[in-house]
C-alpha cells in the first residue's frame, strides 16, 4: 500500500483551503483570516468564521480538514473549561500544548494546521502547530494554503514594538495579498483583537478589502482616447 | 473426533479483507453504496425556520421511490433533512432523536438544537465519513431559531440559509438571489419551495414532490407534498389488450386446497396439569 499522504483530504471532505494568520503585539495578539470553505470546487460556506474560541482569552485559527479542526478544538475547548474550574485560568501555554498532544498522537488520521493565540498574565503569544504536530512559538504565524503566497510580504515588512492599529493593518493587508492570489481563500477578512480587558472583532467585507496593484486598465474609455 | 473440515478456529476471520486487497491492487473498484441524490435546503425567517426536501429516492440510474419522506423528527420542535447514504440518514436520525427524548427527559428541559448538532457531529466524526449522511438541522429552542449542515465527515457550518444535495447548487443559486432577512413566513416558505423546485427540474438526482416543515416557537407545521408539480396526467390512449386476442385450446381447474388426513399411532396425551 502507498505510504499515507498527510495533506490528501479524503474525498469529498469539506476543507479550510485557507489563509490564516495571527501576529502578537505589546499589549495583545491580533488574529485573522479569510472565510471560505470548500467541497472540491464548490464553496460550501463563503462566510465561516475559522478564528475559534477555546477560552476566555484564548483562540485558535483553524486550516485544513473542517470536521477534524473542528472536532480537535472541541475537545480543547472542554479541556479547558475542567482546567478552570479545576486548576485555575489556563495560560496559551497550555492551550497550544493540549492542540500539539492530539494532533502529534493521531498525525495519521488528522490534517489539520493550528494557530494558537491569545494573552495570559505571562503577556501575549502566539503558537504554531503545522501538520505534522510540532509546537513552535513566534512572534507572528502564518498558516493555510494562502500562505504559501506572502512569506516574502510578512518577512519584509514585519517590525518589532508596534501597536495596535499598526499591527489590524498589518494582518488585514497581508490576508487580502493571499486571497488575492490564492483561489482556495476568500470572501471576507475576519480579525480578533485580544487583550487583557476584551476580546474585539473586526470584520472586512468582500467589497471592502484592501487594494494593491491590480493593472492598467487594458482599453482606454473613447472619450479619454479622443 | 472432528475432522479439520468441521473446525473452525475461534476469533476474526479477515480472508475477505485479504481478498478485497487483492481485488484493489488488480484495479477492481469496490462496490457503491446507495446514495440519494437530493435537494434538501433551510432557510430562517422572522420568527422561526421552514425546511424544505424533494422525495426523489434513487438507486443508481433508477427511481427507487418517487415519493419518499426526507424531513426527518428530531424532537417536537427539531427536524432534520438526510441527503447521501438513504439507510445511513434514516438510521442516524432515529437515533440521535432517540437520544434527545432521553436527554430531555434526564435534563427535565426542552434540548436545544446545538445538543442533536453537537451528537450529530460527534457520530458523524467518529465514523470518519463512512456513515454517508449529509444533513441539514433545523429547529427553535430558547435561544431561537437555529439552523445548521452537517457534512459526513462530521463538519458543520451555522448559516441563516443553507442547501445539500446534489440539487445543493441549484438551490442555492434560488437563495443567493431572493434572500433576505426578516423574512414574513409565507415569503420564506415560497423561497424554500422555488430552491427545492430548482433542484427538482434542473437536477437529475431530484425530483417528484416538495415536502416543507415550518418550525416557530410554539408550533411545528409539516407540509407534506405541499407542491406535486409532477402528477401523472391521464394516458390519451387505453393500451389494455382487447379481450380473447391471445387464442386458447384447453382448458383445466385444479383445485388449490389440499386434503390432509390425519392418524394418530398411539402414545399417551402430554401432561399439561
Amino acid at each position: 500500500m502507498d505510504r499515507v499522504d498527510v495533506q490528501q483530504l479524503k474525498s469529498g471532505e469539506v476543507n479550510l483551503g485557507t489563509s490564516i494568520m495571527a501576529v502578537q503585539f505589546k499589549d495583545g495578539v491580533v488574529i485573522g483570516a479569510d472565510s471560505r470553505t470548500t467541497t472540491g470546487s464548490y464553496i460550501a460556506n463563503r462566510v465561516t468564521d475559522k478564528l475559534t474560541h477555546v477560552h476566555d482569552r484564548i483562540y485558535c485559527c483553524r486550516s485544513g480538514s473542517a470536521a477534524d479542526t473542528q472536532a480537535v478544538a472541541d475537545i480543547v475547548h472542554y479541556y479547558l473549561q475542567m482546567h478552570a474550574q479545576t486548576t485555575g485560568t489556563p495560560s496559551v501555554h497550555v492551550a497550544a500544548s493540549l492542540f500539539q498532544k492530539l494532533c502529534y498522537e493521531n498525525k495519521d488520521a488528522l490534517s489539520a494546521g493550528i494557530i494558537v493565540a491569545g494573552w495570559d498574565k505571562d503577556g501575549p503569544s502566539v503558537y504554531n502547530i503545522p501538520l505534522g504536530g510540532g509546537l513552535f512559538r513566534q512572534p507572528w504565524a502564518i498558516g493555510g494554503s494562502g500562505s504559501t503566497y506572502v512569506y516574502g510580504y510578512c518577512d519584509a515588512t514585519y517590525k518589532d514594538g508596534w501597536g495596535r492599529d499598526e499591527t489590524v493593518e498589518f494582518v488585514k493587508n497581508t490576508l487580502a495579498l493571499a486571497m488575492s492570489r490564492d483561489g482556495s481563500s476568500g470572501g471576507v477578512i475576519r480579525m480578533c483583537v485580544i487583550t487583557e480587558d476584551k476580546v474585539e472583532r473586526l470584520f472586512v467585507p468582500g467589497d471592502q478589502l484592501p487594494k494593491f496593484w491590480e493593472g492598467d486598465e487594458v482599453l482606454p474609455t473613447a472619450v479619454a482616447w479622443k | 473426533m472432528a475432522t479439520s473440515s468441521v473446525y473452525t478456529p475461534a476469533g476474526f476471520n479477515f480472508s475477505n479483507q485479504i481478498r478485497n486487497t487483492f481485488l484493489q491492487e488488480r484495479g477492481v473498484p469496490l462496490p457503491k453504496a446507495t446514495s440519494t441524490g437530493t435537494t434538501i435546503v433551510g432557510c430562517l425567517f422572522k420568527d422561526g425556520v421552514v425546511l424544505g426536501a424533494d422525495t426523489r429516492a434513487t438507486e443508481g440510474d433508477i427511481v427507487a421511490d418517487k415519493n419518499c419522506e426526507k424531513i426527518h423528527y428530531i424532537t417536537d420542535s427539531i427536524r432534520c433533512c438526510g441527503a447521501g447514504t438513504a439507510a445511513d440518514t434514516e438510521f442516524t436520525t432515529a437515533l440521535i432523536s432517540s437520544n434527545m427524548e432521553l436527554h430531555g427527559l434526564s435534563t427535565g428541559r426542552k434540548p436545544q438544537v446545538v445538543t442533536a448538532m453537537t451528537m450529530l457531529k460527534q457520530m458523524l466524526f467518529r465514523y470518519q465519513g463512512h456513515v454517508g449522511a449529509a444533513l441539514v438541522l433545523g429547529g427553535v429552542d430558547a435561544t431561537g431559531p437555529q439552523l445548521f449542515t452537517i457534512h459526513p465527515h462530521g463538519s458543520t457550518d451555522k448559516l441563516p440559509y443553507v442547501t445539500m444535495g446534489s440539487g445543493s447548487l441549484a438551490a442555492m443559486a434560488v437563495f443567493e438571489s431572493g434572500w433576505q432577512p426578516n423574512m414574513t413566513r409565507d415569503d420564506a416558505l415560497n423561497l424554500v419551495k422555488a430552491a427545492v423546485a430548482a433542484g427538482i427540474f434542473n437536477d437529475l438526482g431530484s425530483g417528484s414532490n416538495i415536502d416543507a416543515c415550518i418550525i416557530t416557537a410554539t408550533h411545528t407545521e409539516m407540509l407534506r407534498n405541499v407542491e406535486t408539480p409532477n402528477e401523472r396526467v391521464q394516458k390519451e390512449r387505453r393500451y389494455v389488450f382487447r379481450r380473447g386476442t391471445t387464442a386458447w385450446k384447453t382448458e383445466s381447474v385444479r383445485k388449490l386446497i389440499v386434503n390432509e388426513e390425519t392418524t394418530i399411532i398411539g402414545g399417551d396425551a402430554m401432561d399439561t396439569s
